[in-house]
């Protein structure tokens, strides 16, 4: 077959360049973050991932995105359904919404939720009044995490659900299914794996979250430090090997993402090929 | 300029799309190529326009008039290509499309933009589409966009139009329509043409002569009527129109099948004779030579004529009978009535290497 | 039967076959209030406590307005790398097949996929004047950590996979017959290419892009490590707000946030406007 830019010198030139440009852009960066955290020896290296506060920030980041993952997987469900399968006044504007946290700089949504439930923020004062501290503290970390992770599930969900149509759901009903067992034995089977990739998307974001966070958190050393923000203060601190050491562990789930995406789009790719 | 071609073959990987072909086509020829999908129409008209390379080994040759095109690059060849789904660019108007392969002409044989406006309304005006000179693809009909694709493909005076199942995306009366009209025009400019169906009514309209493909093979090439009266093998037979199987023994000058009994003057053996619809005549008492009992299933007025659904015990696959409309009121059809089969003519086409016989029956009553 | 009588106030249409319109409307809606609408209002809050003068005053400041030059001018500058990279990266991750290929693609979304911060640091690390890249560059006189160049180079890190993945399905989709449409019109590689392909791209490599773009102007980890952070000179918009949130200006930080966020979701709506425009002209739309 005859297709524009066929011709191997050409073909050649450009798939170098791209590679090359990968190599020094992309790979590049990926290796230097392993190769630092264990420039001292791998002693070294453990060393600084079993320091007390490392662990503290492992431990607080996993709970956050442990804690978020279900909420945003309950409301991207929920939003999917409603703006794929009925119509009513105000989808548009629904579906621009959840957009929003893509947008808005992460500093910025920070700053929003501190303004509104820190200690000058309107709420604040009351939660403050009833000895509620929200900011500064895990709580306050949880709920900056979900906003800017909320629109993942939704946005891997909705275009599927919108190309797949409703007419299963339709037939489902015409057959006399209940409601749940509906979206569990029709419409959960042919979204599982998009469900997946949106929740490991989440995960992925959820532990890396920094500017958001950083506002929120107070950064205190044991208590409220995520592992993004503790290699920070290590990397200010002039601790490279300690910050590339917890960099290392952000850079592996980061690594286990992209192996992941990889085998859910070849096993889409595969089911398309084979119906 | 007439289009030679010799020893052309093609392999996709290990699957061959193509035998060793030879092919000519003449100066101002109209040709259909003609095929089930799988027969490797498609593949030889995309190699003729140079958008498939043949197989290297055969070496082939392809030629148009005198030039060896065989290994120019499908931009240099000079052809005009018309795809099924018409391929307009879609963010370009129709005047732009047409005049596409004028403006990307190296400049120093690039018409003027004067002349290039000229042409593309001359063009637009030939498939009278000049109002629509700035409206976009998606703004036109299905006919509309192919008669683009056609004055664009024109556009360049191309020595040689090939056309890949130029109405296949078409409903059946606009079909019909572009058909005519694409005739005329080949009429009017005198281009060689060579197009890809799968219809065969498309292909005996419309064409000079034909190419009957099957299996990455030609089975035959010949002009409508030959190929209609005189089709080279079976294949060729059963794919210009539907056909009547009668499947038996011969014994003493009579094919038996069950209860079904035909003269015929053949040696002893087992024996398969194909008929056409219009070559099954029905009657109310079996004739000397054919008695052939069969129950009417399905009637159907098409056009000009009735076509008859039959069925009977000793039949593999249900028969096919067209008759007048003068034969139907006269016989009184309806289903579930029980008649007799009378062929005019069988057909038979003994296994490879022998000639075909065609035999007409005298109708005697 | 009747009309199935629906335990919410909005099922006044009979007509909604499927189940579940007031549960999953109900979830949509008290998280969208909770999360994304109610937090807005302290932000509204505080800029209420502003006059306009100081509002204008805050946001016109002279070190926040160096700040915005250098934020949109190196988004700028790294949309524009991006939108070429990413037209490179996409058009040899569809169009060739090599060794290496599914590795290249599944590497497209590293930067998705790394938290920003590491990115940063690794960025910063490669890049200073003792690093790998630095200790290239630096003796050619190409200062890039501690410049706008540096932050430029975050962004583009960061947002590269917008344009990637955006113009990737659309390529993919192109069918084979425009570029034979093309050819056997006699145009070559690169006419083919300027005229037909990349009109056809053109959508999706503009929204890619502004997408990149939006992103970019937010962009916040990946780039105070490589800034160097100088008032004046390197700082972004989004540390101002830090600066004057640790200064404990709650207003200032504010009004400068409103600005980003104004900016952003203007551009969000114009790329969605305009993207809305050309799927129009393409896919029908009489008139």
């Amino acid at each position: 077959m005859q297709r524009i830019g066929d011709a191997p010198a050409l073909r050649r030139l450009l798939i170098g360049s791209a590679m090359a440009l990968a190599a020094l852009f992309l790979l590049l960066p990926l290796v230097a973050i392993f190769v630092q955290a264990f420039a001292q020896g791998v002693g070294v290296f453990w060393t600084n991932v079993s320091d007390h506060y490392t662990l503290a920030a492992i431990r607080l980041t996993l709970l956050i995105a442990l804690a978020t993952i279900p909420v945003c997987l309950v409301f991207g469900v929920a939003l999917a359904w409603l703006v794929t399968r009925f119509e009513f006044p105000g989808r548009r504007l629904l579906q621009t919404l959840i957009d929003i946290p893509f947008a808005v700089s992460p500093v910025v949504a920070g700053l929003v939720y501190l303004l509104l439930y820190g200690r000058n923020g309107w709420l604040g004062n009351w939660l403050d009044g009833n000895d509620i501290q929200l900011m500064f503290a895990w709580p306050g970390i949880l709920m900056v995490t979900i906003f800017v992770t909320c629109p993942f599930v939704a946005r891997e969900l909705i275009p599927l659900m919108q190309a797949q149509g409703s007419r299963e759901e339709e037939a489902a009903v015409t057959l006399g299914a209940p409601g749940w067992t509906i979206f569990r034995r029709v419409t959960l089977p042919n979204i599982r794996w998009a469900l997946l990739y949106g929740v490991i998307l989440t995960n992925a974001r959820a532990v890396g979250e920094f500017g958001a966070v950083s506002v929120v958190s107070g950064a205190i050393r044991g208590q409220t430090n995520t592992l993004p923000l503790h290699l920070e203060q290590l990397y200010q601190d002039y601790n490279a090997v300690g910050a590339f050491a917890s960099a290392s562990l952000l850079a592996l789930i980061a690594l286990l993402t992209l192996a992941a995406k990889a085998s859910l789009e070849w096993r889409t790719a595969r089911r398309e090929d084979h119906p | 300029m007439s289009i030679r071609l010799h020893n052309i073959s093609k392999h996709f990987g290990k699957t061959r799309a193509l035998e060793p072909v030879d092919l000519d086509i003449a100066e101002g020829e109209l040709v259909g190529l003609l095929g089930p999908s799988g027969s490797g129409k498609t593949t030889l008209l995309r190699i003729i326009a140079g958008l498939e390379s043949p197989d290297l080994k055969p070496a082939g040759r392809i030629q148009f008039g005198d030039r060896d095109v065989t290994h120019l690059h499908v931009r240099d060849r000079r052809i005009g290509f018309v795809f099924q789904h018409y391929a307009l660019f879609r963010h370009m108007t129709v005047y732009d499309n047409v005049a596409f392969g004028l403006s990307v002409m190296p400049r120093k044989n690039r018409p003027s933009s004067g002349e290039i406006r000229s042409r593309v309304y001359r063009l637009l005006e030939m498939v009278q589409l000049e109002q629509m000179a700035n409206r976009y693809p998606a703004q036109l009909s299905g006919g509309q966009q192919q008669r683009v694709s056609l004055a664009r493909a024109l556009a360049l005076r191309p020595d040689v139009l090939l056309l890949d199942e130029p109405f296949g995306a078409l409903d059946a009366k606009v079909r019909q329509e572009l058909r005519r009209w694409l005739r005329q025009l080949h009429d009017e400019l005198n281009f060689t043409s060579l197009f890809v169906t799968h219809d065969q009514e498309e292909a005996l309209e419309l064409s000079d002569r034909v190419v009957v493909m099957s299996n990455g093979r030609i089975e035959q090439i010949d002009a409508p009527d030959t190929l209609y009266r005189q089709p080279a093998n079976r294949f060729v037979f059963e794919f210009l129109s539907d056909v009547n199987l009668l499947e038996g023994t011969v014994r003493n000058g009579v094919l038996t099948c069950g209860n079904a009994r035909l003269a015929v003057d053949l040696a002893d053996g087992a024996e398969e004779l194909l008929m056409r619809p219009h070559e099954v005549e029905l009657r109310e008492v079996p004739s000397a030579a054919a008695h052939l009992p069969v129950t009417v299933t399905a009637i159907s007025p098409v056009g000009a004529e009735v076509r008859v659904e039959l069925a009977a015990d000793w039949m593999a696959e249900p028969w096919l009978a067209t008759i007048s409309h003068t034969d139907y009121e006269r016989l009184e059809l309806r289903r579930g009535a029980r008649l007799y089969a009378v062929p005019r003519r069988w057909h038979r086409f003994p296994a490879a290497g022998r000639a075909e016989q065609h035999v007409s029956l005298a109708l005697a009553s | 039967m009747s009309a199935p009588s629906l335990p919410f106030a909005l099922g006044s249409t009979p007509k909604r076959v499927l189940p579940g319109f007031g549960l999953s409307l109900g979830i949509s809606l008290t998280f969208v209030s909770l999360m994304l609408l109610l937090p807005m209002t302290g932000l509204v809050g505080q800029l209420a406590g502003l006059s306009l003068a100081e509002y204008w005053a805050i946001i016109t400041d002279e070190r926040v307005v160096a700040s915005y030059v250098v934020t949109i001018g190196a988004a700028a500058v790294a949309s524009i790398l991006n939108a070429m990279f990413g037209l490179l990266l996409a058009w040899v991750l569809v169009r060739y097949e090599f060794p290496g290929k599914r590795l290249l693609d599944a590497l497209m979304d590293l930067p998705f996929a790394l938290p920003t911060a590491v990115a940063g640091i690794t960025l910063a690390t490669l890049y200073s004047s003792n690093g790998w890249m630095g200790q290239l560059l630096e003796p050619l006189g190409f200062q890039v950590a501690y410049t706008w160049v540096g932050i430029a180079l975050a962004m583009a890190f960061t947002s590269i996979p917008f344009v990637v993945r955006t113009v990737q399905p659309v390529l993919e989709d192109m069918p084979h017959e425009m570029d034979e449409a093309a050819l056997t019109l006699g145009a070559s590689d690169a006419t083919g290419f300027r005229r037909v392909i990349l009109p056809h791209l053109w959508p999706a490599l503009m929204t890619g892009t502004g997408l990149g773009f939006v992103r970019s102007l937010g962009e916040f980890g990946a780039i105070i490590f490589i800034a160097g952070n100088m008032p004046y000179q390197t700082e972004i918009t989004s540390l101002m707000i830090f600066v004057r949130l640790q200064e404990y200006d709650y207003a200032g930080a504010s009004a400068i946030a409103s600005v980003i966020l104004f900016v952003s979701l203007a551009l969000l709506f114009a790329i969605n406007v305009w993207q809305g425009r050309f799927i129009k002209r393409l896919h029908g739309g009489h008139g």
